[in-house]
């Protein structure tokens, strides 16, 4: 009886906890995208890095200024910021004004997230949220594109001054999906795949991105059924209209051009701004993929996945609501009507 | 074979880890007989048996020293031979003080117990075994507390179709089950033969986890060709050892929210309880003895140990070589159920099923973070709750909203808070919301 008692605490259990934290979460999927920054930082050289960078600061800036203080620290350690930053400026293209990036970031944060209620709280995408704000203020500055021109590029445009920027004056070159839409031409696959096309600074290199969805799905991150079934769905819409008529984009194009795979894997996969339920991810999939397909065919714009998400975000509430899943031991219920028996 | 045994198994739950080498491999060992032992009387559910002996009583081990007034609640037994040192209130696991009986340990009686032949089971009625359970103080031993008793006094025009024995035991650490089954098969068939004899039962089945195989096989080889029991593995999944869920995973049933299993002919008892039974009709032998894991990284010396009832958690840990310094959480019960103790100094009591010692590694309190919604909760949930929107309901003090949400259904087994990656409490609001809900209906009635 000498020893005496250590100190206890009363924590409730349940004691166990599995590995993954939100803050893990977020992490993870920034590792699974480094590979795809690497090569876009390669592909379109110092500049691209440096709007990357500006989104990132942007994001960051955003969080720390429009949260409250005592919340600070906690916000920050979350790395939600640093991943919408990342999202945001993988997804602008590497000319971009680097002031406008920053821009970016700040609403992608202001209006994407805090005013919701901060993390957890929004409907929609932040990054995309900051992506839709910048391609609606400087639609010209966010359609003009580069070929990928190596390491040690910086463009002009990049070091332009706050609203007193000039004419972009340089060589541009559309994006395979722009090519596809108002020429008609096909990009070969192979440049599809290794990222060597005009685009969005991350969004080139389709075997990059699925590389870090692998890594994603082993680590638990994402919801495996969000890319899943945009890819399926995408492969259905655009095959019906390949099939019907082949001057339609085919499937396989489909699916590796533009910003399907960077949309799919890590910006539908937001867990914030997707449903909770395992039916209701496969309806919001689905419909991504629907509205990818029927805006870039139809639609003014040669890409669509950014609406596409922005929409779906959306409809998640009302997933949601209709996805709930039957409780144990209670019968069906109608979905469109809860409460009463079908 | 196997395949086709989980066809029904129940969906979502999770996996946590099992942890249970500690102590799997250690046969129950006895705990001597010292010192000061507590017994609460309310160690069931329902009204709580009302005390027949008064303070410097001599009292014998197995000796009834508190008896039932009310149909939901059971006979309290001595635990040991020794004196009545106090009867008053009592700081319990819980942290709340309750009343207790003290009784202090005869150092020079022999605390032997003589088996004391019972009338013949076989011929006993149904009310007949329910009076005779309820004597032995047998309750529920798998974490409910019901009294055992209450399950056999069946509806009018209910007929029996299976006994089920829970032999799942999916808490993480524990080991208890485990060992009864592979120590005392033949008390836990003994137990299932008495209840399929006299409820008139079609058949028995035996869910063990998998993780158990040597219990499985000890088992079978103890059924008797003429017996209808059969052991069925389980996949190794929390909460299999939820009523309804072992119910779902063995038989295909879903219990009807608000419906009792025993008026679909179905009734089940813990292995533990099932060797109680056997325990009092064929040795007159009480409930008196409590088989417990003492486990975790906290502990230096885990054993499974067969402890009488009032035993102090300070004496259990001692014969386990005492606690490592950097203990900062000790458990009563499993890891995900069990109820954590500010002091020591509570007793093991009837449905104590492990003693668990958890440092700063394992105990550690995440940092929480706000819902993500990334509905890992709701993947989780056995009951298919949502488990997020509770919470949110829970902290917003909606109460009325989370009835409508099914917060009724929820029967607390963690598996929500186990896979937050957010890090919230999701089980801890909802039972606090619940403590909430009943303190209202209190006040207004």
């Amino acid at each position: 009886m000498t020893q005496k008692d250590p100190k206890l605490r009363v924590l409730p259990s349940p004691l166990l906890k599995q590995p993954n934290t939100s803050a893990r979460v977020m992490r993870d999927v920034i590792y699974a995208l480094l590979p795809a920054t690497v090569a876009g930082v390669w592909l379109f050289g110092v500049g691209a890095l440096l709007v990357l960078l500006g989104a990132i600061a942007g994001t960051i800036w955003g969080e720390y200024v429009f949260s409250p203080v005592a919340e600070r620290k906690i916000r920050l350690g979350d790395s939600s910021a640093l991943l919408t930053g990342l999202l945001l400026g993988l997804s602008l293209p590497p000319t971009l004004p680097i002031w406008m990036a920053v821009l970016g970031g700040l609403v992608a944060i202001g209006l994407g997230k805090i005013i919701w209620g901060g993390l957890g709280h929004n409907f929609f995408n932040p990054a995309l949220v900051g992506r839709a704000f910048l391609l609606a203020t400087f639609p010209a500055a966010m359609t003009n594109w580069n070929a990928p021109a190596g390491l040690a590029t910086i463009y002009q445009s990049n070091l332009a001054w706050p609203f007193l920027q000039g004419n972009y004056d340089m060589i541009t070159s559309a994006t395979p999906l722009g090519l596809m839409k108002f020429q008609h031409h096909s990009t070969a696959f192979s440049n599809l795949i290794f990222g060597n096309t005009g685009g969005c600074l991350g969004e080139t290199s389709a075997l990059l991105l699925l590389l870090g969805g692998g890594y994603l799905l082993i680590r638990r991150a994402i919801d495996w059924r969000i890319p899943a079934g945009i890819f399926l769905s995408v492969i259905v819409f655009s095959g019906i209209l390949w099939l019907i008529n082949t001057k339609y984009p085919d499937p396989i194009f489909a699916l590796s051009s533009g910003s399907l795979m960077l949309g799919a894997i890590y910006m539908a996969t937001d867990p914030v701004t997707s449903p909770l339920t395992p039916r209701g991810a496969w309806i919001f999939a689905s419909g991504i993929g629907f509205l990818i397909v029927l805006i870039r065919v139809f639609g003014g714009f040669p890409e669509g996945v950014m609406y596409a998400i922005l929409l779906m975000n959306a409809v998640t509430p009302l997933l949601d609501r209709i996805t709930q899943p039957r409780m144990f031991g209670t019968p069906k219920t109608n979905p469109l009507q809860p409460g009463k028996k079908s | 074979m196997l395949a086709n045994t989980f066809l029904h198994e129940f969906q979502h739950g999770v996996h946590p880890p099992e942890h249970k080498d500690y102590t799997a491999a250690l046969p129950t060992q006895r705990m001597p007989f010292m010192g000061q032992y507590i017994l609460p009387l309310n160690q069931n559910l329902g009204a709580p048996p009302q005390p027949v002996v008064s303070v410097g009583d001599r009292v014998l081990r197995g000796q009834p020293i508190a008896e039932p007034k009310a149909f939901f609640s059971s006979t309290l037994h001595s635990p040991v031979t020794g004196w009545i040192r106090a009867i008053g209130k009592r700081r319990l696991a819980e942290g709340d003080f309750q009343e207790a009986i003290e009784i202090e340990a005869d150092p020079y009686a022999t605390q032997r117990l003589d088996p004391q032949p019972r009338p013949d089971w076989r011929k006993m009625s149904r009310d007949e075994l329910a009076n005779e359970v309820k004597r032995a103080g047998i309750v529920g031993l798998g974490g409910a507390a019901l009294p055992a008793h209450v399950k056999y006094v069946l509806r009018e025009g209910v007929k029996i179709k299976t006994i089920i024995a829970n032999g799942a035991e999916c808490e993480p650490y524990l080991t208890n089950d485990h060992r009864i089954m592979l120590e005392r098969p033949q008390a836990v068939l003994q137990g299932l033969e008495i209840l399929q004899t006299l409820l008139e039962a079609e058949q028995c089945l035996i869910g063990v986890e998998l993780n158990k195989a040597d219990a499985i096989a000890e088992l079978q080889r103890h059924i008797k060709p003429d017996q209808s029991i059969k052991v069925v593995p389980l996949r190794v999944k929390y909460p299999q050892g939820d009523s309804k869920m072992l119910i779902k995973s063995l038989l295909g049933i879903e219990v009807p929210k608000g419906v009792r299993s025993a008026d679909l002919g179905i009734i089940m008892n813990n292995v533990g309880t099932l060797a109680a039974i056997a325990d009092w009709f064929e040795q007159g032998l009480p409930y008196i003895d409590r088989r417990i894991t003492v486990s975790g990284p906290g502990v230096k010396q885990p054993a499974n140990l067969l402890v009488p009832l009032g035993t102090p958690v300070r004496e259990v840990l001692r014969l386990c070589g005492g606690l490592r310094e950097d203990t900062k959480e000790v458990i009563v019960g499993g890891p995900m159920m069990g109820i954590p103790i500010a002091s020591l100094d509570a007793p093991i009591i009837k449905i104590s099923a492990g003693v668990l010692a958890f440092t700063d590694k394992e105990a550690a309190r995440p940092q929480e973070y706000p819902c993500i919604r990334c509905g890992r909760c709701v993947e989780a949930c056995p009951y298919f709750l949502n488990p997020s929107k509770l919470a949110r309901l829970a902290k917003a003090r909606l109460f009325e909203e989370m009835k409508n949400a099914g917060v009724g259904e929820c029967v607390e087994c963690g598996s929500c808070t186990y896979a937050c990656p957010s890090g919230i409490p999701i089980v801890q609001l909802i039972r606090s919301a619940r403590a909430d809900i009943s303190r209202k209906k209190g006040k207004s009635s």
